[in-house]
């Protein structure tokens, strides 16, 4: 579904992505795991064509994304969500939902974004911003389900989640994983990344260094947290 | 007391004109982050356009006031694809020499023809009359003015908060990255947008015709005072240009008729105003703070 291949990316003078290749396929939730700094949003703001200084191949179910602008790529599946969860502050909740073309095949109905996230429900008509983290977070992915997304590009979308929230949010990705949704999910937290991805890509130094299954993961586990530096 | 409120609806009547200018700059600085300067030429194009409609073509007030916030909208939306567009991608400040030089051009242009003497207009024979609010009478002419300009910054302010296309608007103009990235073709709206803005300026232009002297400078002066008014409520607020708008217009008002000794306080306390807003809410009064990038 997304390959990506030799892909370079760098501000400046100061390059951040050497040679990065990785794949997803439909169904497949994949993590990207580095320290800070190792270039894992820049790697998604790369696939959303929302990063200029980039090189290298991604194509989306066989097309080219090269040439399309971040809304094309929107428009053909791409659903992003950002680390700082993107809410609008001008927008209220059911506006930040509706905001967003449909795109995909199978686009969640407001109701249904409601039936699922109940909280945003009852806080439809307030301002988006006025939210709390962990409710941002969760309009922040109704917003790319309701879109229709078919692969879904998440940054972080754990951090700062209360426990209970953290377990919704991996509920809500094993469930659109199962409807055979992709997920690229970026993630520090590896308890959280082994319950509900299947491979892992081990970012450094600019380049995907190691492919991990969740066993090894958990097996690695101590050694992994002490070079993330958690 | 009668006087004090004529000085009031007074200030209310030049609000009104640094209401609708702020408004047309306010939504074009959200969309497309750029502080045209030039705003100032459009509005004394609106009047100019409106006398010559007039005088060369028999065409009167009321047409005029369609047709020309329509052309001058036209004009803007080539002068965004022509050239603002082009600069869209540098540092902001390329936008204002731009639109700061087409200022001096449209000036000079007005000029070269026309010559800088004022023109006078006639007020539309339907509002040639003055109303009589019981304490004072105003003209009706000025009465229609303030309406109309009521009128308008209520329907932008309902086509911004209740349309699909106002969603779209206040979404670029918050996050444009991120509306992009959720599938919003945010560049598609960017010339309409400054268009629009314009058309604003035309307005304001054509209602300003047959109470102001026509005359080429007309703008050059008025848009500074315009800039502290967005400045003041904050830039890219909708609400806050509009409301800081009146608000000057009434402080201008009083101050030119109970300081009218001391004529330097009057007039420079929009700046006065701006720099203690400045020091308070360095965002204006109703700006949010942009996010870090």
């Amino acid at each position: 579904m997304l390959r990506v291949e030799g892909l370079a990316a760098w501000y400046g003078e100061a390059t951040v992505l050497r040679d990065v290749a990785l794949t997803v396929a439909p169904g497949e939730v994949v993590t990207l795991v580095g320290r800070n700094g190792a270039g894992k949003s820049t790697l998604l703001r790369c696939l959303m064509g929302l990063h200029a200084g980039q090189r290298g191949t991604v194509t989306f179910d066989g097309r080219d994304l090269g040439p399309l602008p971040a809304h094309r790529r929107a428009r053909l599946g791409l659903g992003w969500v950002p680390d700082d969860r993107g809410a609008y502050a001008s927008l209220t909740v059911t506006e930040n939902l509706t905001l967003p073309p449909a795109v995909g095949p199978d686009p969640w109905s407001l109701e249904r974004v409601y039936e699922s996230f109940p909280v945003l429900h009852e806080r439809r008509d307030s301002a988006a911003t006025q939210l709390s983290g962990g409710e941002q977070q969760m309009l922040a992915l109704a917003r790319v389900l309701r879109m229709g997304a078919r692969l879904l590009l998440c940054d972080e979308p754990t951090e700062g989640l209360s426990p209970l929230l953290v377990a919704r949010v991996g509920d809500i990705i094993r469930q659109v994983r199962d409807q055979g949704t992709a997920v690229l999910l970026v993630e520090q937290n590896l308890r959280f990344a082994t319950g509900v991805a299947d491979r892992h890509h081990l970012l450094a130094e600019g380049r995907v260094v190691e492919t991990l299954r969740n066993e090894e993961v958990r097996e690695r586990e101590g050694e992994l947290l002490t070079y993330l530096g958690i | 007391m009668s006087s004090f409120l004529q000085h009031t609806f007074d200030g209310l009547v030049s609000g009104a004109f640094l209401a609708l200018l702020a408004l047309g700059l306010a939504v074009i600085f959200g969309m497309l982050r750029v502080v045209n300067f030039a705003h100032g030429a459009f509005y004394m194009l609106g009047a100019v356009g409106t006398y010559l409609l007039l005088t060369e073509f028999g065409v009167p007030f009321w047409w005029a006031l369609l047709i020309v916030p329509v052309v001058l909208g036209a004009l803007g939306m080539g002068v965004e694809r022509a050239f603002v567009h082009r600069l869209a991608r540098l540092d902001p400040l390329y936008n204002f020499l731009l639109t700061f030089g087409l200022t001096l051009v449209l000036q000079d242009l007005v000029k070269l023809r026309y010559g800088t003497q004022s023109s006078p207009y006639a007020t539309p024979s339907a509002l040639d009359a003055t109303v009589d609010f019981g304490l004072f009478d105003f003209p009706a002419y000025r009465v229609f003015v303030l309406a109309f300009a009521v009128v308008a910054c209520v329907a932008v302010w309902w086509l911004l908060g209740h349309t699909r296309v106002g969603m779209v608007v206040r979404a670029a103009t918050e996050h444009p990255e991120l509306s992009r990235a959720l599938g919003i073709d945010v560049g598609r709206w960017v010339t309409p947008v400054f268009g629009f803005g314009i058309a604003l300026a035309g307005v304001a232009g054509v209602l300003a015709a047959p109470m102001r002297a026509v005359n080429p400078l007309m703008g050059a002066d008025l848009v500074i005072v315009v800039f502290a008014v967005v400045v003041i409520g904050g830039l890219g607020s909708i609400f806050g240009s509009v409301a800081a708008g009146f608000g000057i217009g009434l402080v201008q008002a009083w101050g030119e008729s109970y300081l009218d000794r001391w004529p330097i306080v009057a007039q420079t306390s929009v700046f006065v105003i701006m720099a203690v807003v400045l020091l308070w809410r360095p965002a204006g009064l109703f700006g949010r703070e942009e996010a870090p990038a």
